[in-house]
């Protein structure tokens, strides 16, 4: 091998070497986090951090579960505004999407999938907090839905736009209107992706703080009003991860861990729904 | 096939009928599709009109006054301007060679095998909520930096206007450092679906002209995908920009410019979020508003272009979009 | 009734041109479509053959920037008309396609009940019985006759083709659109489909789309051969094969193009 051969091949494996070095950096940092997830927090978990809500600033013990059930039904209330919006967009981008509507529907859905979601917390705040001159859990769900809606838009548009065409003939030869068509042939076919469009939305917001920040606010106390100010997991774990006391610290770490793995349920979870699918279809 | 049966059931024969129900449910889904101009149209409203009274009082001073004054009220968003854009830019500079590796190494270099374990592992790193990055940056990446990275890096470069002062913890350079892991899903996972997106021609034409691996990911794949692998780049950056609850938690929140990295310092989100609720005063509220504005035309502005870099190579594919 | 059933006329083009843009992929075509008499339409790739079919039951029409010009009479009502439900008409006339199409989310029997549910026809009893009624005539029952409620999926390539000409065929309409409906299945498939062309031209009046000359031949009373948008010749299935008029009939039927 002459030497500038040999020189280039070693380049080659030089910077292949970098680049794998690199992406492993890149894993390990996700190994690390999750590892001082567990590590920090599993110590914390026992049954009354399920089951009790926190106590005075200073005290030992207490749970979260007004912030678990706060997160859920501020979740829930905003997958139940968000997922029918979005969806319904989406399916309009696959049904119809192909005009200049489409285009700019779907490029103005890809530049919001990467607003701020404090910036979305203010228009909740403008909408709602302001006007009923209190914070509450609505908001957070209302911020927390138009999060959802852009995303669940372009996942819906692609998962349908996954449905052989051939389906969409065979129905509308046999006498299906295009509406029946689109939903009871190709939405119905389509309904895996479509859910864990859903779910992976669903994931994405659980953990979303800062929109929730001056719309649902939190709450020291178990409250399962809309109306009134809730807790989220996220808001615990922000107060108490910057507050003063230990046992907030531990608290947080615990919380974290928590939020961690419901997100990680829901992810997986969605992955699961896919695969059933499209394992069975395919 | 005598015994087939044949009798006729009685029906309609009339072809006339109109469909009214295909026009409704296209006008429903369109009513519905509106929503998203609709939603940007009243995010810019709701900013601007709440924006009017600081817009009216300062102008376009508001951009490059440094003082933050609630009791004088007197605001300008130049520290957290600064901030926002030192932050995402020291951010791009670390996440950026982390990001384009995952994605050239699971898309030239991997073994099959290793492909799903890798890519579900940094799509993990995408999941892991804003919060808990900031705990894990003030428990774990903070001691760290302390202990770790600083002092090597002062000892080095401590002459430079970079690395001046004390480093107390909550820095522009945690800031920096949390962004940078937080962006490197976003940009991995559309420069994945880019390069993707590269015929496999582009390779083996110069595979077959006798270069080396390396050399056809240089000369063939890394050109043909740049316009995207660019956009990838920006919408990390569109990501970093926006940022709020990390950030928030280990920049320092301290209305200041200052080059050093060790310093604290403040970015858009950050003061929302820290002083959003805080705000009593019209004129206070409004300055805020006016942050808002600044902070979402200028992610929108950034999103826009990043689209459309990346539309250019994967023509109208929502690449990406089921990662972000 | 003087009319026998064998001469009635059941459908027309005339003059029928269809077009994908400015393309003209059908060029003036007139063609008679007897009732209970199989037609099949033969000619090389991009013939056109399979968009004159689509022009029949307003399938064409569907695509982006197709259009149609001429009329197409069912019953001496123009389809085109401007009063015409393209919906209903569809439901008058059943299509099966060159790959089967059943429905990924349905089982077998709600696979052949879907054409008559969208009719509105609800009755449970009376759709068990047209479901069952339709896979007889697709000669499929014996073999799904005890898996009626899994899904359609699990069955074989020329099973879910015979589903889909069940699923075609339990409305009851009054034609069979046949677009290459073998062009997907092994020689057992394609020899099973074609006998149920022979059984089913009692009962429907059949368009068939092949580019299987010998198919044409062994199924069809009557064959139309088209060339480059237009059509060439039609005639007795028979004598087209033995004795084409024209050069151009003769040139592809016996293998010089094509």
């Amino acid at each position: 091998m002459s030497g500038r051969v040999l020189r280039r091949h070693l380049a080659s494996r030089a910077m292949t070497a970098v680049v794998v070095v690199l992406s492993f950096t890149a894993v390990l940092a996700l190994l690390l986090i999750l590892g001082n997830l567990v590590l920090k927090g599993a110590s914390s978990i026992d049954w009354a951090f399920f089951t009790k809500s926190p106590v005075p600033a200073g005290q030992s013990g207490g749970g979260v579960a007004n912030a678990i059930v706060g997160t859920g039904i501020i979740v829930g209330l905003a997958a139940l505004i968000g997922v029918p919006i979005g969806v319904a967009a989406g399916l309009y981008l696959a049904e119809y999407g192909s005009g200049r509507l489409g285009f700019v529907v779907r490029f103005i859905a890809d530049v919001l999938n990467g607003t701020p979601s404090i910036v979305v917390g203010i228009v909740a705040w403008t909408f709602i907090v302001r006007p009923t001159h209190g914070y509450s859990a609505l908001a957070g769900s209302v911020a927390l839905a138009i999060l959802m809606i852009p995303m669940l838009a372009r996942t819906t548009e692609e998962m349908v736009r996954l449905v052989p065409h051939s389906l969409r003939e065979a129905a509308l030869a046999l006498g299906y209107a295009r509406w029946r068509t689109s939903l009871e042939i190709v939405a119905r076919t389509a309904l895996g992706g479509i859910v864990t469009g859903c779910l992976a939305g669903i994931a994405r917001i659980a953990g979303e703080t800062a929109p929730l920040l001056f719309t649902a606010l939190g709450n020291l106390n178990f409250s399962v009003a809309i109306t009134q100010p809730m807790q989220s997991l996220s808001l615990q774990i922000y107060v108490y991860a910057t507050g003063p006391f230990d046992e907030w610290h531990r608290l947080a770490w615990a919380s974290a861990l928590v939020l961690m793995g419901l997100v990680l349920i829901i992810s997986i979870t969605a992955r699961w729904v896919t695969r059933q699918r499209y394992g069975r279809i395919r | 096939m005598t015994s087939l049966p044949v009798e006729r059931l009685a029906r309609p024969q009339s072809l006339h009928a109109t469909d009214r129900s295909d026009r409704i449910y296209r006008r429903v889904l369109t009513g519905f599709a509106l929503g998203l101009p609709l939603l940007i149209l009243i995010i810019l409203g709701v900013l601007f009109t709440g924006a009017l009274p600081a817009l009216k009082r300062f102008g376009p001073t508001f951009l490059w006054t440094s003082t933050w004054d609630p009791v004088a009220e007197i605001y300008g968003a130049a520290p957290m301007i600064f901030g926002t854009l030192a932050s995402s830019v020291l951010a791009l500079l670390i996440a950026v060679p982390l990001a384009l590796s995952v994605a050239i190494f699971l898309t030239e270099f991997s073994p099959g095998w290793l492909r799903q374990p890798v890519a579900f592992l940094v799509e993990l790193l995408a999941a892991i909520p804003s919060v808990v990055y900031g705990t894990w940056g003030i428990f774990v990446l903070i001691p760290f930096l302390r202990a770790h990275v600083v002092p090597p890096l002062k000892a080095v470069l401590g002459w430079t206007p970079f690395l001046q002062g004390v480093f107390y913890g909550n820095s522009l350079l945690a800031g920096g450092v949390i962004l940078a892991i937080m962006i490197v899903p976003y940009i991995a996972a559309v420069s994945r679906e880019v390069l993707l997106a590269v015929p496999a021609s582009q390779r083996e034409a110069a595979l077959a002209m006798g270069a080396t691996r390396w050399e056809a990911v240089r000369s063939a794949v890394l050109p043909y995908g740049r316009a995207g692998l660019i956009g990838a780049v920006i919408l990390g950056l569109g990501r970093a920009l926006g940022e709020t609850m990390a950030v928030t938690m280990l920049i320092g929140n301290r209305h200041d410019i200052g080059v050093s990295l060790l310093q604290p310092a403040y970015t858009m989100a950050a003061a929302i979020a820290n002083e959003f609720s805080e705000a009593t005063t019209n004129l206070y509220q409004s300055a805020l508003f006016e942050v808002g504005l600044i902070l979402f035309v200028l992610t929108v502005a950034v999103n826009a272009i990043a689209r459309v870099l990346i539309w250019r190579v994967a023509r109208g594919q929502a690449v990406g979009s089921r990662a972000l | 009734m003087v009319a026998s059933a064998n001469t009635r006329l059941r459908l027309e083009a005339a003059h029928l041109t269809a077009l994908f843009g400015q393309h003209r992929a059908v060029r003036d075509v007139s063609l008679l479509f007897p009732a209970h008499i199989v037609t099949a339409i033969i000619g090389p790739s991009g013939c056109g053959k399979s968009t004159l079919l689509r022009c029949l039951n307003r399938m064409h029409e569907l695509t982006p920037g197709a259009s149609v010009q001429g009329d197409v009479l069912l019953d001496n009502v123009n389809i085109y008309a401007d009063d015409v439900s393209p919906i209903e008409l569809r439901r008058r006339i059943g299509m099966v396609f060159q790959r089967p199409t059943p429905f990924p989310t349905m089982s077998i029997s709600d696979n052949v009940a879907a054409g008559l549910r969208v009719n509105g026809r609800q009755k449970s009893s009376d759709v068990d019985d047209a479901v069952a009624r339709a896979l007889q005539q697709a000669a499929l029952w014996d073999e799904v006759k005890d898996r009626l409620h899994t899904s359609a999926l699990a069955l074989s390539g020329g099973q879910q083709q015979r589903l889909c000409i069940a699923r075609a065929v339990a409305p009851q309409p009054e034609i069979l659109l046949l677009d290459e409906p073998t062009a997907s299945l092994d020689p057992a498939g394609t020899q099973r489909i074609e006998e149920l062309c022979h059984a089913l031209n009692r009962l429907y009046t059949i368009v068939i789309v092949t580019h299987n000359m010998q198919q044409a031949a062994r199924v069809s009373d009557y064959t139309a051969f088209m060339y480059l948008g237009s059509l060439i010749e039609v005639g007795k299935t028979n004598e087209l094969f033995t004795k084409p008029k024209v050069e151009q009939t003769e040139a592809y039927i016996t293998g010089r193009f094509g």
